[in-house]
């Protein structure tokens, strides 16, 4: 495969939005309510279709580049492909991913790229409401009870380090402003910037994108050349 | 444990028709119930409009009224246009 | 069916009260019970009963197909995949809501499956060991299921009869990806074919037992019939089933693992083997391959949600403080 710059940068969007959904959709069966296994199949579904509009538009078979490639050749941030941990953590993460997103669709709408503002126009309707979906459960979750605060503040410590890599290219203090909007109400902080995880969008990965790779990618790795 | 309120769903298929009850959610508050609501009853493009309603805020007629309240109309046909005879020479009225 | 434990254990025990003479002459003059009405207490537990039965059935349902989300071998299917178990969610919830109409909210509903007293459908309780499982479960499964809810869009009590509308409009995919899977697979590989085989052989059975008992062996459904909450028999529904899905094997040109299964000519119907109507008491008891999983995950995902539940309505009553 030759990775013009072009598809580069597509592949990057859409390995964000597929190892995101892909997360989102272990979920399925084991929300904490029925209504929110609704909500996070509805988003993980959003990703996956934009992972797939991505993937199209760089002229590649859309299997191929989700199923056939290595670990380092996924070009996703880290945070994308972190384990969900609990739904404290899923959300904190859906809020610092999801507000990012929004920022770089925002550019990707006004490209001279062929594909990307007509996948820009679907994708940002989508990404608002993931926005405001995961800031009004945090916003829940860090006022609600002493646990679900404590659980909250945790799962954002956590994250901080992994939120470097997601800003870059877009403008880190409109993503922070957006997030400590959202802290604020849900009486939360984060932990000042210091040293950063990087290395995603170079092919240098976490552990975990590996375990996540072998479980995707089993069958057409397993029958080489089959149709599904 | 207290358990989490249920809110009864209203959707609005298209501008120029009413809301029409399609449901319930659970939910804590009203934000997250219409949340739930679009979630939930809103996968294939059914509405553009979404209402949600406490479901212990719905005050019901009771079904045993039902001859007292809804029966005298019945006899009442002089409220319907048919009632009225018009010529057929005189055309559509 | 989903609700086929339903023994109809108390049949109406004889009412001969005006309200109930009258309340089953609406039944016959096909009119819709709706909550507010009178009803017999075995009217409100039969259904409250078989309408949760039905809904706990969707959602362990999602357990079976959600272990093959991760590891959709397409992105097409992935999606496919993900949407239908979603769909499931959301009909559990449909169902969750039109039993609660009967005045028995849903965490009462919920503690009486994780607690055993609630049973759900037996056809869960089989594991999903290959992708083939995910079309054969969408083909059979979901085919059973579609022969059921079909006539109960029609059942006498309102929300339930407006529950499987919009279940089954909502279904009609379902069926259809199950079988373009199995299609696919029987047409692929030497290996795929043999996975939709092994599939088809492990699933058969058990879906043939989906539908209940045979009549001979279910006395009180007559009750059910009665009250329009049940349109046809258990054997009337299998037997639709094997005649509507044996042409639809044979065209995928794979074999039913029952020996006696022929055409009879003289009915025009499919006549299968004996069922090992033992295998089905023993998985409906408890003993089934993933009884215990399936209980445990949903007790899991219950346990795991309660500090979410538990912080969203305080939130919710600081906010109501607030405001007062």
């Amino acid at each position: 495969m030759q990775e013009t710059p072009r598809i580069r940068m597509l592949l990057g969007l859409a390995d964000d939005a597929l190892i995101h959904g892909h997360r989102l959709s272990e979920w399925t069966g084991h929300a904490p309510t029925l209504e929110e296994e609704l909500a996070l199949a509805n988003i993980a579904l959003d990703l996956i279709g934009q992972a797939r509009a991505l993937y199209q538009a760089t002229g590649l078979p859309e299997d191929d580049l989700a199923y056939l490639r290595d670990p380092h050749q996924f070009r996703n941030v880290l945070i994308a492909e972190l384990p969900n941990g609990d739904f404290a953590f899923t959300i904190a993460r859906l809020l610092l991913v999801a507000t990012a997103a929004d920022l770089a669709w925002r550019d990707a709408a006004t490209s001279d790229d062929s594909d990307l503002p007509a996948i820009a126009a679907m994708a940002r309707n989508e990404i608002a409401y993931h926005i405001r979906h995961a800031a009004d459960w945090l916003i829940r979750l860090g006022d609600g009870t002493e646990e679900s605060h404590r659980r909250s503040q945790n799962a954002l410590d956590a994250l901080w380090p992994y939120t470097g890599e997601l800003t870059v290219g877009i403008d880190r203090s409109a993503w922070l402003g957006a997030i400590e909007a959202v802290l604020e109400r849900a009486t939360l902080t984060h932990p000042a910037d210091g040293w950063m995880q990087g290395g995603g969008r170079d092919g240098r990965h976490t552990e975990h994108l590996g375990h996540l790779l072998a479980e995707m990618q089993i069958l057409p790795r397993s029958h080489p050349g089959a149709t599904w | 444990m207290t358990n989490t309120p249920l809110w009864e769903v209203f959707v609005r298929a298209r501008n120029g028709l009413a809301h029409k009850h399609v449901g319930s959610v659970h939910a804590a508050d009203a934000t997250m119930a219409l949340q739930a609501a679009r979630d939930v009853y809103t996968r294939r493009g059914e509405g553009l409009s979404l209402w949600v309603v406490p479901s212990n805020a719905i005050v019901a007629s009771d079904p045993t009224d039902r001859e007292m309240l809804f029966e005298p109309t019945g006899s009442k046909i002089y409220r319907h246009p048919t009632f009225y005879e018009v010529p057929e020479e005189v055309g559509h009225m | 069916m989903y609700s086929q434990a339903l023994n109809t254990k108390d049949a109406a025990a004889a009412d001969t009260s005006p309200e109930a003479a009258s309340f089953q002459a609406r039944i016959d003059a096909e009119e819709r019970i709706e909550p507010n009405d009178w009803m017999p207490d075995a009217y409100r537990r039969t259904l409250i009963r078989q309408i949760s039965q039905h809904a706990h059935s969707e959602i362990v349902g999602m357990l079976p197909e959600g272990n093959w989300i991760t590891r959709a071998p397409s992105l097409r299917r992935k999606a496919a995949l993900l949407a239908k178990v979603q769909d499931e969610g959301g009909h559990g919830l449909y169902l969750y809501s039109a039993a609660e109409t009967l005045g028995v909210a849903r965490e009462e509903l919920v503690d009486q499956l994780l607690t055993g007293r609630a049973k759900y459908s037996s056809i869960f309780n089989y594991p999903t060991l290959s992708w083939a499982d995910i079309g054969t479960i969408g083909w059979l499964v979901d085919g059973a299921a579609i022969m059921n809810q079909i006539p109960l869009c029609r059942c006498s009590f309102g929300p339930y009869a407006r529950a499987m509308i919009r279940v089954c409009r909502e279904e009609s995919f379902h069926q259809r990806q199950g079988y373009e899977i199995v299609l696919t697979l029987a047409r692929g590989t030497p290996a795929q074919k043999a996975m939709a085989q092994d599939a088809l052989n492990r699933w058969w059975w058990p879906c043939l037992m989906m539908f209940g008992p045979p009549d001979t062996d279910s006395q009180h459904s007559d009750t059910s019939m009665r009250w329009k909450i049940k349109r046809f028999t258990n054997d009337a529904l299998r037997q639709k089933f094997i005649d509507a899905t044996v042409p639809q094997g044979h065209f995928l040109g794979l074999t039913f693992p029952d020996p006696d299964l022929r055409f009879d000519e003289a009915s025009g119907h499919w006549q299968c083997g004996t069922i090992d109507w033992s295998e089905f008491r023993r998985v409906l008891a408890g003993d089934g391959p993933c009884n215990r999983e399936r209980l445990a995950a949903r007790q899991k995902a219950h346990d795991d949600g309660a500090w979410v539940r538990e912080a969203a309505l305080a939130h919710a009553a600081k906010q109501q403080r607030k405001a007062a």
